[in-house]
Protein backbone atom coordinates (compact mmCIF):
# COMPACT_ATOMS: atom_id res chain seq x y z
CA UNK A 1 0.00 0.00 0.00
CA UNK A 2 1.83 3.69 -0.89
CA UNK A 3 0.08 6.45 0.73
CA UNK A 4 0.28 10.08 0.71
CA UNK A 5 0.20 10.48 4.43
CA UNK A 6 2.90 11.55 6.00
CA UNK A 7 5.05 12.59 2.98
CA UNK A 8 5.03 16.02 3.64
CA UNK A 9 3.11 16.83 0.28
CA UNK A 10 -0.60 17.35 0.84
CA UNK A 11 -2.90 14.44 1.07
CA UNK A 12 -4.51 15.13 -2.57
CA UNK A 13 -1.27 15.06 -3.77
CA UNK A 14 1.06 12.29 -5.43
CA UNK A 15 4.25 11.42 -6.71
CA UNK A 16 4.67 9.67 -10.20
CA UNK A 17 7.15 8.43 -12.71
CA UNK A 18 6.38 7.98 -16.35
CA UNK A 19 7.96 7.42 -19.07
CA UNK A 20 7.08 9.30 -22.40
CA UNK A 21 7.76 8.91 -25.60
CA UNK A 22 10.97 7.17 -24.01
CA UNK A 23 12.00 10.04 -21.32
CA UNK A 24 11.53 9.45 -17.99
CA UNK A 25 9.43 11.79 -16.26
CA UNK A 26 8.98 12.46 -12.75
CA UNK A 27 5.93 14.90 -11.20
CA UNK A 28 4.14 15.77 -8.29
CA UNK A 29 0.65 15.98 -9.25
CA UNK A 30 -3.14 16.85 -8.06
CA UNK A 31 -5.13 13.99 -7.68
CA UNK A 32 -7.54 14.92 -10.53
CA UNK A 33 -5.14 15.59 -13.13
CA UNK A 34 -6.26 13.53 -16.21
CA UNK A 35 -3.09 11.90 -17.95
CA UNK A 36 -4.58 15.05 -20.69
CA UNK A 37 -3.98 17.53 -18.62
CA UNK A 38 -0.41 16.42 -17.57
CA UNK A 39 0.94 15.87 -21.17
CA UNK A 40 -0.37 19.42 -22.23
CA UNK A 41 -0.08 21.47 -19.52
CA UNK A 42 2.64 20.25 -17.63
CA UNK A 43 4.56 18.57 -20.38
CA UNK A 44 3.76 21.19 -22.63
CA UNK A 45 2.81 17.63 -24.83
CA UNK A 46 0.43 19.27 -27.05
CA UNK A 47 -0.20 17.12 -29.69
CA UNK A 48 -3.21 14.62 -27.74
CA UNK A 49 -6.20 17.22 -27.39
CA UNK A 50 -9.20 18.09 -25.12
CA UNK A 51 -12.10 17.48 -27.27
CA UNK A 52 -14.86 16.59 -25.04
CA UNK A 53 -13.11 15.21 -22.39
CA UNK A 54 -15.43 12.53 -21.52
CA UNK A 55 -14.02 9.82 -23.63
CA UNK A 56 -16.58 10.55 -26.16
CA UNK A 57 -14.28 11.58 -29.43
CA UNK A 58 -10.81 10.23 -29.36
CA UNK A 59 -8.98 13.63 -29.94
CA UNK A 60 -7.06 12.74 -26.61
CA UNK A 61 -5.79 9.01 -27.49
CA UNK A 62 -2.39 8.22 -27.03
CA UNK A 63 -0.87 4.92 -26.31
CA UNK A 64 -0.23 3.09 -22.75
CA UNK A 65 2.38 0.53 -22.34
CA UNK A 66 1.01 0.16 -26.61
CA UNK A 67 -2.42 0.26 -26.12
CA UNK A 68 -4.58 2.76 -27.44
CA UNK A 69 -6.33 4.77 -24.32
CA UNK A 70 -8.62 7.81 -23.94
CA UNK A 71 -6.11 10.24 -21.93
CA UNK A 72 -8.68 11.97 -20.77
CA UNK A 73 -10.33 9.55 -18.61
CA UNK A 74 -7.10 7.92 -17.15
CA UNK A 75 -5.82 9.87 -14.07
CA UNK A 76 -2.82 10.68 -14.27
CA UNK A 77 -1.79 8.83 -10.92
CA UNK A 78 -3.03 5.83 -12.45
CA UNK A 79 -0.31 5.99 -14.99
CA UNK A 80 2.07 5.79 -12.39
CA UNK A 81 5.00 3.33 -14.24
CA UNK A 82 3.91 3.54 -17.84
CA UNK A 83 5.08 4.21 -20.85
CA UNK A 84 3.14 6.49 -22.79
CA UNK A 85 3.48 7.16 -26.52
CA UNK A 86 1.81 10.31 -27.62
CA UNK A 87 1.78 11.44 -31.46
CA UNK A 88 4.93 13.40 -30.45
CA UNK A 89 6.73 9.99 -30.18
CA UNK A 90 5.81 8.37 -33.56
CA UNK A 91 7.95 9.53 -35.30
CA UNK A 92 11.92 8.68 -35.76
CA UNK A 93 13.54 12.06 -35.91
CA UNK A 94 12.62 13.84 -39.01
CA UNK A 95 11.22 10.34 -40.81
CA UNK A 96 7.35 10.45 -40.07
CA UNK A 97 5.41 7.26 -38.98
CA UNK A 98 4.06 5.31 -41.96
CA UNK A 99 0.83 6.73 -41.04
CA UNK A 100 1.62 10.13 -40.30
CA UNK A 101 2.89 9.89 -43.82
CA UNK A 102 -0.14 8.28 -45.39
CA UNK A 103 -2.60 10.57 -43.69
CA UNK A 104 -0.44 13.10 -46.00
CA UNK A 105 -0.65 11.22 -48.63
CA UNK A 106 -4.33 10.72 -48.61
CA UNK A 107 -5.29 14.27 -47.23
CA UNK A 108 -6.50 11.93 -44.08
CA UNK A 109 -7.99 15.81 -42.22
CA UNK A 110 -9.31 18.97 -42.58
CA UNK A 111 -8.50 21.50 -39.86
CA UNK A 112 -6.10 18.56 -38.09
CA UNK A 113 -7.88 18.89 -34.48
CA UNK A 114 -8.65 15.11 -34.59
CA UNK A 115 -5.67 14.19 -36.72
CA UNK A 116 -2.73 13.42 -33.20
CA UNK A 117 -6.29 10.97 -31.98
CA UNK A 118 -6.50 9.60 -35.22
CA UNK A 119 -3.35 8.70 -35.71
CA UNK A 120 -2.49 7.37 -32.40
CA UNK A 121 -5.54 5.61 -32.10
CA UNK A 122 -4.66 4.18 -35.94
CA UNK A 123 -1.18 2.82 -35.34
CA UNK A 124 -2.91 0.73 -32.64
CA UNK A 125 -5.77 -0.34 -34.46
CA UNK A 126 -2.81 -1.60 -37.47
CA UNK A 127 -1.33 -3.70 -34.50
CA UNK A 128 -4.33 -5.05 -33.31
CA UNK A 129 -5.32 -6.60 -36.48
CA UNK A 130 -1.69 -7.70 -37.22
CA UNK A 131 -2.02 -9.51 -33.65
CA UNK A 132 -5.30 -11.02 -34.97
CA UNK A 133 -7.73 -9.54 -32.53
CA UNK A 134 -11.17 -9.43 -34.17
CA UNK A 135 -13.28 -6.57 -33.68
CA UNK A 136 -17.63 -6.33 -33.94
CA UNK A 137 -17.50 -7.13 -37.42
CA UNK A 138 -14.72 -9.77 -38.09
CA UNK A 139 -16.74 -13.01 -38.83
CA UNK A 140 -16.92 -16.00 -36.68
CA UNK A 141 -14.33 -19.04 -37.08
CA UNK A 142 -11.90 -16.88 -39.23
CA UNK A 143 -8.87 -19.02 -37.85
CA UNK A 144 -6.55 -17.03 -35.47
CA UNK A 145 -3.89 -15.38 -37.38
CA UNK A 146 -3.60 -11.25 -38.43
CA UNK A 147 -6.77 -9.45 -39.64
CA UNK A 148 -7.16 -7.92 -42.99
CA UNK A 149 -8.01 -4.43 -42.91
CA UNK A 150 -11.06 -3.99 -45.36
CA UNK A 151 -13.10 -0.89 -44.99
CA UNK A 152 -15.35 -2.10 -42.64
CA UNK A 153 -13.22 -3.80 -40.13
CA UNK A 154 -11.11 0.44 -40.36
CA UNK A 155 -14.95 2.20 -39.93
CA UNK A 156 -15.68 -0.24 -37.14
CA UNK A 157 -11.75 -0.23 -35.49
CA UNK A 158 -11.62 3.72 -35.71
CA UNK A 159 -15.32 4.12 -34.41
CA UNK A 160 -13.79 5.44 -31.07
CA UNK A 161 -12.39 8.36 -33.18
CA UNK A 162 -14.87 11.42 -33.93
CA UNK A 163 -13.85 13.44 -37.01
CA UNK A 164 -16.06 16.79 -37.08
CA UNK A 165 -14.92 17.62 -40.70
CA UNK A 166 -15.71 14.56 -42.05
CA UNK A 167 -12.80 13.46 -43.51
CA UNK A 168 -13.14 9.89 -42.92
CA UNK A 169 -13.12 8.41 -46.17
CA UNK A 170 -9.49 9.80 -46.76
CA UNK A 171 -8.86 8.38 -42.72
CA UNK A 172 -9.84 4.70 -43.99
CA UNK A 173 -7.71 5.37 -47.38
CA UNK A 174 -4.60 6.26 -45.08
CA UNK A 175 -5.22 3.56 -42.61
CA UNK A 176 -5.66 0.59 -44.79
CA UNK A 177 -2.49 1.63 -46.70
CA UNK A 178 0.08 1.86 -43.46
CA UNK A 179 -1.52 -1.87 -43.11
CA UNK A 180 -0.39 -3.19 -46.01
CA UNK B 1 -14.32 17.93 -9.21
CA UNK B 2 -13.50 17.73 -5.78
CA UNK B 3 -9.80 17.12 -4.17
CA UNK B 4 -9.73 13.60 -3.15
CA UNK B 5 -6.68 11.28 -1.68
CA UNK B 6 -5.58 8.71 -3.74
CA UNK B 7 -3.95 5.06 -2.64
CA UNK B 8 -2.85 2.02 -4.85
CA UNK B 9 -4.11 -1.31 -3.20
CA UNK B 10 -1.61 -4.52 -3.74
CA UNK B 11 -4.07 -6.67 -1.66
CA UNK B 12 -7.81 -7.21 -1.61
CA UNK B 13 -7.81 -6.89 1.94
CA UNK B 14 -6.59 -3.63 2.56
CA UNK B 15 -8.49 -2.54 0.24
CA UNK B 16 -11.85 -3.67 1.49
CA UNK B 17 -10.13 -2.75 5.12
CA UNK B 18 -9.98 1.19 3.18
CA UNK B 19 -13.31 1.27 1.99
CA UNK B 20 -15.04 -0.04 5.30
CA UNK B 21 -13.58 2.67 7.11
CA UNK B 22 -14.56 5.35 4.71
CA UNK B 23 -18.38 5.53 3.69
CA UNK B 24 -17.49 7.76 0.90
CA UNK B 25 -14.70 6.75 -0.63
CA UNK B 26 -14.80 4.26 -4.09
CA UNK B 27 -13.02 1.44 -5.51
CA UNK B 28 -11.21 2.66 -8.88
CA UNK B 29 -10.86 0.24 -11.70
CA UNK B 30 -10.08 1.14 -15.16
CA UNK B 31 -11.70 4.66 -14.29
CA UNK B 32 -13.92 5.16 -18.05
CA UNK B 33 -17.40 5.50 -15.68
CA UNK B 34 -16.17 6.88 -12.42
CA UNK B 35 -13.71 9.14 -13.32
CA UNK B 36 -16.14 10.32 -15.70
CA UNK B 37 -18.64 10.98 -13.34
CA UNK B 38 -16.39 12.53 -11.02
CA UNK B 39 -15.83 15.32 -13.99
CA UNK B 40 -19.89 15.63 -13.88
CA UNK B 41 -20.30 15.81 -10.03
CA UNK B 42 -21.97 12.84 -10.19
CA UNK B 43 -19.09 10.84 -7.98
CA UNK B 44 -17.71 12.83 -5.35
CA UNK B 45 -15.44 10.25 -3.52
CA UNK B 46 -12.89 11.51 -0.78
CA UNK B 47 -11.11 8.74 -1.57
CA UNK B 48 -10.11 6.53 -4.40
CA UNK B 49 -8.73 3.07 -3.71
CA UNK B 50 -6.77 1.99 -7.10
CA UNK B 51 -7.57 -1.72 -7.17
CA UNK B 52 -6.56 -1.95 -10.81
CA UNK B 53 -3.14 -3.36 -10.03
CA UNK B 54 -4.22 -5.78 -7.55
CA UNK B 55 -3.36 -9.61 -8.84
CA UNK B 56 -6.47 -10.33 -10.52
CA UNK B 57 -5.53 -9.99 -14.44
CA UNK B 58 -5.35 -13.61 -15.21
CA UNK B 59 -7.97 -16.01 -17.72
CA UNK B 60 -7.75 -19.31 -16.28
CA UNK B 61 -9.43 -22.73 -17.19
CA UNK B 62 -11.40 -24.01 -14.14
CA UNK B 63 -11.36 -27.62 -13.11
CA UNK B 64 -15.20 -28.47 -14.19
CA UNK B 65 -13.98 -26.88 -17.71
CA UNK B 66 -14.90 -23.42 -17.09
CA UNK B 67 -13.14 -20.62 -17.44
CA UNK B 68 -12.10 -17.92 -14.40
CA UNK B 69 -12.02 -14.22 -15.51
CA UNK B 70 -10.04 -11.68 -12.86
CA UNK B 71 -12.21 -8.20 -12.10
CA UNK B 72 -9.43 -6.51 -13.20
CA UNK B 73 -9.26 -8.22 -16.79
CA UNK B 74 -9.14 -5.49 -19.55
CA UNK B 75 -12.63 -5.66 -21.60
CA UNK B 76 -10.39 -6.11 -24.51
CA UNK B 77 -8.28 -8.59 -23.25
CA UNK B 78 -11.07 -10.52 -22.31
CA UNK B 79 -12.88 -10.03 -25.79
CA UNK B 80 -10.01 -11.59 -27.65
CA UNK B 81 -9.01 -14.17 -25.80
CA UNK B 82 -8.88 -17.37 -27.98
CA UNK B 83 -10.87 -19.79 -25.54
CA UNK B 84 -13.86 -17.31 -24.72
CA UNK B 85 -14.27 -16.39 -28.89
CA UNK B 86 -14.23 -20.65 -29.50
CA UNK B 87 -16.39 -21.58 -26.25
CA UNK B 88 -17.73 -18.66 -25.68
CA UNK B 89 -18.87 -16.42 -28.60
CA UNK B 90 -21.80 -14.92 -27.49
CA UNK B 91 -19.28 -12.93 -24.75
CA UNK B 92 -16.46 -11.50 -27.00
CA UNK B 93 -19.59 -10.54 -29.85
CA UNK B 94 -20.93 -8.43 -26.56
CA UNK B 95 -17.60 -7.43 -25.25
CA UNK B 96 -16.64 -6.16 -29.06
CA UNK B 97 -20.00 -4.25 -29.25
CA UNK B 98 -19.32 -2.21 -26.39
CA UNK B 99 -18.05 1.21 -25.96
CA UNK B 100 -15.00 1.65 -27.74
CA UNK B 101 -11.51 0.28 -28.84
CA UNK B 102 -9.68 2.81 -26.42
CA UNK B 103 -12.34 2.02 -23.58
CA UNK B 104 -12.12 -1.52 -23.72
CA UNK B 105 -8.52 -0.99 -23.32
CA UNK B 106 -8.99 0.94 -19.87
CA UNK B 107 -12.35 -0.73 -18.23
CA UNK B 108 -12.13 -3.75 -16.23
CA UNK B 109 -14.31 -6.59 -15.97
CA UNK B 110 -15.91 -5.74 -12.28
CA UNK B 111 -15.98 -2.10 -13.30
CA UNK B 112 -18.13 -3.09 -16.36
CA UNK B 113 -20.55 -4.77 -14.26
CA UNK B 114 -21.02 -1.74 -11.54
CA UNK B 115 -20.57 1.01 -14.19
CA UNK B 116 -23.92 3.40 -13.71
CA UNK B 117 -26.81 4.25 -16.05
CA UNK B 118 -26.39 6.40 -18.82
CA UNK B 119 -30.14 8.46 -17.85
CA UNK B 120 -29.63 12.28 -18.83
CA UNK B 121 -31.20 13.40 -15.44
CA UNK B 122 -28.55 10.76 -13.71
CA UNK B 123 -25.96 12.51 -14.98
CA UNK B 124 -26.90 16.05 -14.83
CA UNK B 125 -26.44 17.19 -11.21
CA UNK B 126 -28.72 20.62 -12.16
CA UNK B 127 -31.68 17.73 -11.95
CA UNK B 128 -33.65 15.95 -9.52
CA UNK B 129 -33.04 12.10 -9.91
CA UNK B 130 -33.66 9.61 -7.67
CA UNK B 131 -30.87 7.03 -8.39
CA UNK B 132 -28.37 10.31 -7.33
CA UNK B 133 -30.01 12.27 -4.68
CA UNK B 134 -32.56 9.60 -3.43
CA UNK B 135 -36.44 11.68 -2.55
CA UNK B 136 -35.45 14.33 -4.86
CA UNK B 137 -38.23 13.11 -7.68
CA UNK B 138 -37.75 11.21 -11.31
CA UNK B 139 -38.19 13.84 -14.07
CA UNK B 140 -37.12 11.02 -17.02
CA UNK B 141 -41.17 9.54 -16.50
CA UNK B 142 -42.60 12.45 -17.86
CA UNK B 143 -39.24 13.49 -19.67
CA UNK B 144 -36.62 12.08 -21.94
CA UNK B 145 -37.01 8.32 -21.75
CA UNK B 146 -36.59 6.96 -25.00
CA UNK B 147 -33.82 4.82 -24.01
CA UNK B 148 -35.17 3.80 -20.49
CA UNK B 149 -36.15 0.77 -19.03
CA UNK B 150 -39.39 -0.88 -20.16
CA UNK B 151 -39.28 -3.98 -17.66
CA UNK B 152 -38.84 -4.12 -14.13
CA UNK B 153 -39.07 -0.22 -13.66
CA UNK B 154 -40.50 1.35 -10.50
CA UNK B 155 -42.77 5.01 -9.85
CA UNK B 156 -39.25 5.57 -8.65
CA UNK B 157 -36.87 4.99 -11.54
CA UNK B 158 -36.81 3.67 -15.41
CA UNK B 159 -32.82 3.30 -15.35
CA UNK B 160 -31.70 1.02 -17.60
CA UNK B 161 -27.88 -0.51 -17.36
CA UNK B 162 -26.10 -0.10 -19.59
CA UNK B 163 -23.72 -3.22 -20.00
CA UNK B 164 -23.27 -5.12 -22.95
CA UNK B 165 -20.96 -8.01 -21.16
CA UNK B 166 -23.20 -8.19 -17.96
CA UNK B 167 -26.41 -9.24 -20.42
CA UNK B 168 -23.96 -12.04 -22.02
CA UNK B 169 -22.57 -13.34 -18.67
CA UNK B 170 -26.06 -13.73 -17.14
CA UNK B 171 -26.77 -15.86 -20.47
CA UNK B 172 -24.19 -17.89 -19.78
CA UNK B 173 -25.15 -18.59 -16.10
CA UNK B 174 -21.92 -16.96 -15.17
CA UNK B 175 -21.47 -16.16 -11.54
CA UNK B 176 -19.48 -13.21 -9.45
CA UNK B 177 -16.78 -13.68 -6.43
CA UNK B 178 -16.76 -11.08 -4.52
CA UNK B 179 -14.99 -10.64 -1.23
CA UNK B 180 -15.49 -7.85 2.19
CA UNK B 181 -15.17 -6.88 5.39
CA UNK B 182 -17.49 -10.49 6.57
CA UNK B 183 -15.29 -12.28 3.90
CA UNK B 184 -15.90 -13.77 0.58
CA UNK B 185 -19.10 -14.63 -1.20
CA UNK B 186 -20.51 -15.67 -4.42
CA UNK B 187 -23.50 -14.74 -6.30
CA UNK B 188 -24.92 -15.44 -10.04
CA UNK B 189 -24.73 -12.37 -12.14
CA UNK B 190 -28.13 -12.41 -12.76
CA UNK B 191 -28.66 -11.34 -8.93
CA UNK B 192 -26.14 -8.88 -8.63
CA UNK B 193 -27.84 -5.82 -10.00
CA UNK B 194 -31.63 -4.79 -8.30
CA UNK B 195 -34.47 -3.81 -9.84
CA UNK B 196 -34.81 -0.26 -8.08
CA UNK B 197 -38.42 -0.49 -6.33
CA UNK B 198 -38.03 2.11 -3.79
CA UNK B 199 -34.44 2.18 -3.77
CA UNK B 200 -32.62 3.25 -6.95
CA UNK B 201 -29.50 4.59 -5.44
CA UNK B 202 -28.67 1.04 -5.00
CA UNK B 203 -27.66 -0.43 -8.17
CA UNK B 204 -26.58 -3.71 -6.71
CA UNK B 205 -26.61 -6.62 -3.73
CA UNK B 206 -23.03 -5.33 -2.95
CA UNK B 207 -22.41 -3.82 0.21
CA UNK B 208 -20.54 -0.28 0.73
CA UNK B 209 -16.37 -1.75 0.78
CA UNK B 210 -17.17 -5.45 -1.18
CA UNK B 211 -14.99 -6.14 -4.17
CA UNK B 212 -15.60 -8.33 -7.23
CA UNK B 213 -12.38 -10.25 -7.82
CA UNK B 214 -13.21 -12.32 -10.42
CA UNK B 215 -15.83 -13.57 -13.06
CA UNK B 216 -16.60 -17.43 -13.31
CA UNK B 217 -18.17 -18.95 -16.39
CA UNK B 218 -19.54 -22.83 -16.21
CA UNK B 219 -18.24 -25.11 -18.72
CA UNK B 220 -20.34 -24.03 -22.00
CA UNK B 221 -23.60 -26.19 -22.19
CA UNK B 222 -22.83 -29.28 -23.90
CA UNK B 223 -23.42 -28.94 -28.13
CA UNK B 224 -25.04 -25.15 -27.56
CA UNK B 225 -24.27 -22.21 -29.85
CA UNK B 226 -24.15 -18.56 -28.64
CA UNK B 227 -24.40 -15.22 -30.02
CA UNK B 228 -24.79 -11.25 -29.38
CA UNK B 229 -26.78 -8.72 -31.31
CA UNK B 230 -27.24 -5.30 -30.23
CA UNK B 231 -29.48 -2.25 -32.10
CA UNK B 232 -28.08 1.05 -31.62
CA UNK B 233 -28.82 4.56 -33.33
CA UNK B 234 -25.57 3.68 -35.12
CA UNK B 235 -23.39 1.39 -36.06
CA UNK B 236 -20.74 1.39 -33.82
CA UNK B 237 -19.70 3.24 -30.58
CA UNK B 238 -23.20 3.60 -29.20
CA UNK B 239 -25.56 1.90 -25.97
CA UNK B 240 -28.05 -0.36 -26.69
CA UNK B 241 -31.46 0.48 -27.40
CA UNK B 242 -32.03 -3.27 -27.02
CA UNK B 243 -29.76 -6.32 -26.96
CA UNK B 244 -30.35 -9.77 -26.73
CA UNK B 245 -27.40 -12.36 -25.66
CA UNK B 246 -28.88 -15.96 -26.47
CA UNK B 247 -27.48 -20.10 -26.20
CA UNK B 248 -29.43 -22.53 -27.89
CA UNK B 249 -29.18 -26.11 -28.69
CA UNK B 250 -31.63 -27.75 -30.93
CA UNK B 251 -32.28 -31.75 -31.97
CA UNK B 252 -34.40 -33.24 -34.11
CA UNK B 253 -35.89 -29.56 -34.70
CA UNK B 254 -36.80 -28.89 -31.06
CA UNK B 255 -35.33 -27.11 -28.86
CA UNK B 256 -33.22 -28.69 -26.22
CA UNK B 257 -31.70 -25.79 -24.31
CA UNK B 258 -31.83 -22.02 -24.05
CA UNK B 259 -30.52 -19.13 -22.44
CA UNK B 260 -31.81 -15.91 -23.01
CA UNK B 261 -31.29 -12.66 -21.96
CA UNK B 262 -31.85 -8.97 -22.81
CA UNK B 263 -30.03 -5.87 -22.12
CA UNK B 264 -31.17 -1.92 -22.29
CA UNK B 265 -34.80 -3.61 -21.06
CA UNK B 266 -34.64 -2.92 -17.34
CA UNK B 267 -32.03 -1.87 -14.46
CA UNK B 268 -30.25 -5.33 -14.66
CA UNK B 269 -29.66 -7.68 -17.41
CA UNK B 270 -32.91 -9.43 -18.10
CA UNK B 271 -32.96 -13.11 -18.11
CA UNK B 272 -36.21 -14.40 -19.69
CA UNK B 273 -36.70 -17.29 -17.55
CA UNK B 274 -40.62 -17.34 -19.07
CA UNK B 275 -39.79 -17.59 -22.68
CA UNK B 276 -36.97 -19.96 -21.70
CA UNK B 277 -39.37 -22.52 -19.97
CA UNK B 278 -42.07 -21.95 -22.70
CA UNK B 279 -39.53 -22.64 -25.56
CA UNK B 280 -37.92 -26.12 -24.16
CA UNK B 281 -38.98 -29.25 -26.07
CA UNK B 282 -40.83 -27.00 -28.59
CA UNK B 283 -40.16 -27.16 -32.40
CA UNK B 284 -37.24 -24.37 -32.99
CA UNK B 285 -39.31 -22.49 -35.39
CA UNK B 286 -39.74 -18.30 -35.87
CA UNK B 287 -43.46 -19.38 -34.41
CA UNK B 288 -42.62 -20.91 -30.89
CA UNK B 289 -39.91 -18.28 -30.68
CA UNK B 290 -42.37 -15.48 -31.09
CA UNK B 291 -44.65 -17.04 -29.04
CA UNK B 292 -42.23 -17.51 -26.00
CA UNK B 293 -41.43 -13.70 -26.60
CA UNK B 294 -44.73 -12.68 -26.48
CA UNK B 295 -45.09 -13.99 -23.15
CA UNK B 296 -41.90 -13.15 -21.62
CA UNK B 297 -42.35 -9.39 -23.07
CA UNK B 298 -45.98 -9.32 -21.73
CA UNK B 299 -44.94 -7.87 -18.43
CA UNK B 300 -43.10 -4.83 -20.45
CA UNK B 301 -44.88 -1.48 -19.36
CA UNK B 302 -43.38 1.32 -21.68
CA UNK B 303 -43.79 5.08 -20.62
CA UNK B 304 -44.83 7.49 -23.62
CA UNK B 305 -41.73 7.48 -25.92
CA UNK B 306 -40.01 3.91 -24.99
CA UNK B 307 -43.14 1.25 -26.45
CA UNK B 308 -40.96 0.91 -29.63
CA UNK B 309 -38.45 -1.55 -27.59
CA UNK B 310 -40.96 -4.32 -27.02
CA UNK B 311 -41.25 -4.78 -30.98
CA UNK B 312 -37.27 -4.55 -31.19
CA UNK B 313 -36.55 -6.75 -28.47
CA UNK B 314 -38.93 -9.39 -29.75
CA UNK B 315 -37.59 -9.28 -33.23
CA UNK B 316 -33.96 -9.32 -32.30
CA UNK B 317 -34.69 -12.68 -30.04
CA UNK B 318 -36.11 -14.48 -32.75
CA UNK B 319 -33.48 -13.39 -35.43
CA UNK B 320 -30.87 -14.36 -32.93
CA UNK B 321 -32.82 -17.55 -32.29
CA UNK B 322 -33.98 -18.79 -35.74
CA UNK B 323 -30.32 -17.83 -37.23
CA UNK B 324 -28.47 -20.20 -34.32
CA UNK B 325 -31.46 -22.94 -35.11
CA UNK B 326 -30.50 -22.59 -38.39
CA UNK B 327 -26.79 -23.21 -38.14
CA UNK B 328 -27.66 -26.14 -35.58
CA UNK B 329 -29.71 -27.93 -38.27
CA UNK B 330 -27.05 -27.02 -40.72
CA UNK B 331 -24.12 -29.16 -39.09
CA UNK B 332 -21.92 -26.03 -38.66
CA UNK B 333 -20.66 -26.98 -35.43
Amino acid sequence: MRSTEGTGCADTTTALTLHINGERQERTVDNRTSLLDLLREDLRLTGAKKGCDHGQCGACTVLLDGRRVNSCLLLAVAADGTEVTTVEGLADGDALHPLQEAFLAHDGFQCGFCTPGQICSGVAAIAEAAEGWPSAVTPDGVPDGPVELSGGEVRERMSGNICRCGAYVNIIDAVREAAR
Amino acid sequence: MKPFRYETATDPAAAVDLLSRRPRAAFLGGGTNLVDLMKLGVEVPEMLVDVSRLPFDEITETEDGGLRVGATVRNSTLAVHPLVRRRYPVLSQALLAGASPQLRNLATIGGNLLQRTRCTYFQDIGKPCNKRRPGSGCPARSGIHRDLAVLGASQHCVATHPSDMAVALTALDATVHCVSAEGTRTLPVAELHRLPGDAPERDTVLEHGELITAVELPPPAPAARSAYRKARERASYAFALASVAADLRVSDGTVQHVRLAFGALAAKPWRARAAEAALVGQPATEESFGRALDQELAAAEPLRDNGYKIPLARRLAVAVLTDLAGADEGGAR
